[in-house]
């Protein structure tokens, strides 16, 4: 059952340190502002999970949240590398960050395969690539056709974290657009966290639109432009100046560390973020 | 009527925007193979069904997306579906002639790496990684690489095997019960490189226009087979070349403010 909580309340009760957390996201709806809550609240030694750690990873990483970080694509897309994730898997800063990779398509069934509560989600790949030998894959025969399959174990983060675009005041949520696999994220991890544009009296959404229902939420709260830089089909558009900007920005330990501290760490909520920015 | 004045650059993507052919469902990956999709899709195959691996499929975006799910993709596609979806029902359901790659570095059976340059546990430079590259190169009916033409990238050894294009050459494909062809054809900015038939081994079948055999020959890594007739690769027509800029220009003014 979905209680409405502010931000801050949902991140203090339900992201503890060490936790396995999926942020999800795929270029669209992706939770910057709870990513910024976590950074503010300081999270810990976490394992962050998402198929295209962006912007909003390279953030957590360089600001010491995470230790291990389970992904099939990494950089910000258009612009090139994320420059504080290299440094972690480069240079181990701030801290070491264990890596486990994947393709798109092993990540999606294991995501699939959580929400499913099976075991394990099957899929033809891996097979001659190295990504075999540096990841959690196996291989499996079918036992109706003798067919080689790649096995994946499957994902069950302990917190899924996502934006939409509406709720209604019990906490059904409605998000339509590019989907990625948040609606499997949502189902295969103990706890969920949705963020939302508004919170309406009523959806009024049609048949067979992508709901979550409030029963499957552990919180619902209310952020508008949560999903900034990113955007929120309907409401807002990407950034994509933003994006390229970024790469300067986070290319320096230094310039990175003042742009967070000023304008994450020196804000309490997204409205606040987003008039910092408006300042420089 | 040709173009007096082009980049080679912009002769790459108008070479790799002639291979796809009308009515091909084209599995598209973001940057240079987005910027021939959409060439070709403006040009001589307005009927080229356009898909990107966030889920949008059919899409006519008026200009190139930045990432891979931005709005414009979903906003003018035929239809969105999810990620899960995207990669089953349709990728590996057999539903896609066409897959469209880059990369950073390309061997000779045409395997691609886009991980790291350098040891994995010690990587000089950490790359994005496999996307969904692996699964587009063993799914889809065929598929076409760019990249820009030289040693670093053209080289003897991958430092990582991300995607399987031809493995070891030969049967490789067969042995792991690949649906696909793999990579029909390398576009770089020097020429078109085509699989041997048999040992799968990538041979340079074309140079564009004002580019020598030998400059060829010498931005690959390993010693590079040359077919028996090269051809040359026509240059870009006028309309390539308007329809291309003008795609560029679009787009450029679009990112360049909040888009």
């Amino acid at each position: 059952m979905a209680s409405i909580l502010s931000l801050k309340e949902a991140v203090a009760e339900f992201v503890h340190d060490g936790d396995t957390v999926a942020l999800e996201g795929f270029t669209h709806l992706i939770p910057f502002a709870a990513g910024h809550e976590i950074i503010r609240q300081k999270r810990r030694n976490l394992t962050l999970i998402r198929l295209t750690p962006d912007l909003i990873y390279d953030q957590m990483i360089g600001m010491g949240c995470a230790s291990k970080m389970i992904f099939s694509w990494g950089g910000n897309p258009g612009v090139g590398s994320i420059h504080r994730f290299r440094d972690a898997v480069e240079n181990e800063w701030p801290c070491p960050l264990e890596i486990e990779e994947h393709e798109h398509a092993g990540m999606a069934a294991a995501f699939s395969a959580g929400a499913s509560n099976l075991p394990f989600g099957i899929l033809r790949g891996y097979a001659g690539t190295e990504l075999a030998e540096h990841t959690r894959v196996k291989f499996i025969d079918c036992p109706f056709t003798g067919e080689r399959l790649a096995a994946l174990p499957a994902l069950r983060p302990d917190v899924a974290i996502i934006h939409a675009q509406k709720a209604d005041r019990k906490g059904n949520v409605w998000l339509w657009g590019v989907l990625g696999v948040q609606k499997e994220a949502v189902l295969a991890a103990k706890r969920a966290i949705v963020t939302v544009e508004e919170i309406v009296d009523e959806l009024d959404a049609p048949m067979n639109s992508v709901i979550l229902p409030h029963w499957v939420l552990t919180a619902v709260c209310e952020a508008p432009g949560g999903a900034f830089p990113s955007y929120a089909l309907g409401y807002y558009p990407r950034d994509n100046a933003f994006y390229k900007q970024w790469d300067a920005i986070s290319k320096d330990r230094a310039t990175f560390l003042a742009w967070m501290e000023r304008h994450v760490l020196g804000t309490r909520d997204v409205a606040g973020f987003r008039r910092s920015l408006e300042e420089v | 009527m040709a173009a007096s004045s082009y980049t080679s650059d912009e002769m790459m993507t108008i070479a790799a925007a002639r291979l796809i052919r009308n009515g091909n469902s084209c599995f598209v990956g973001i940057g240079l193979p987005s910027a021939a999709a959409n060439l070709a899709r403006l040009t001589h195959a307005p009927d080229a069904v356009l898909i990107y691996e966030s889920g949008t499929i059919g899409t006519k975006p008026n200009v190139l997306p930045l990432s891979i799910g931005d709005s414009e993709l979903a906003e003018t596609a035929d239809a969105v579906v999810s990620l899960v979806e995207i990669f089953s029902y349709w990728l590996m359901g057999g539903r896609i002639n066409l897959g469209f790659l880059g990369a950073a570095q390309i061997d000779r059976f045409g395997n691609l790496n886009s991980t790291v340059i350098g040891p994995y546990g010690k990587p000089k430079t950490r790359l994005p990684g496999a996307g969904g590259a692996p699964a587009i190169a063993a799914s889809c009916g065929e598929v076409l690489v760019t990249l820009r033409h030289n040693p670093r990238a053209f080289v003897s050894k991958l430092d990582f095997v991300t995607t399987m294009g031809h493995g070891d050459g030969g049967d490789s494909r067969e042995k792991l019960r690949f649906p696909g062809k793999g990579p029909t054809a390398v576009i770089s900015d020097l020429g078109i490189l085509t699989p041997n038939p048999r040992t799968k081994e990538l041979i340079l079948t074309s140079v564009h226009a004002g580019v020598t055999v030998e400059q060829a020959a010498a931005a690959t890594g390993w010693p590079l087979k040359i077919a028996s007739e090269v051809q040359t690769t026509p240059p870009p027509s006028e309309k390539e070349l308007a329809v291309l800029r003008d795609l560029q220009e679009r787009t450029a003014r679009a990112h360049a403010g909040q888009a």
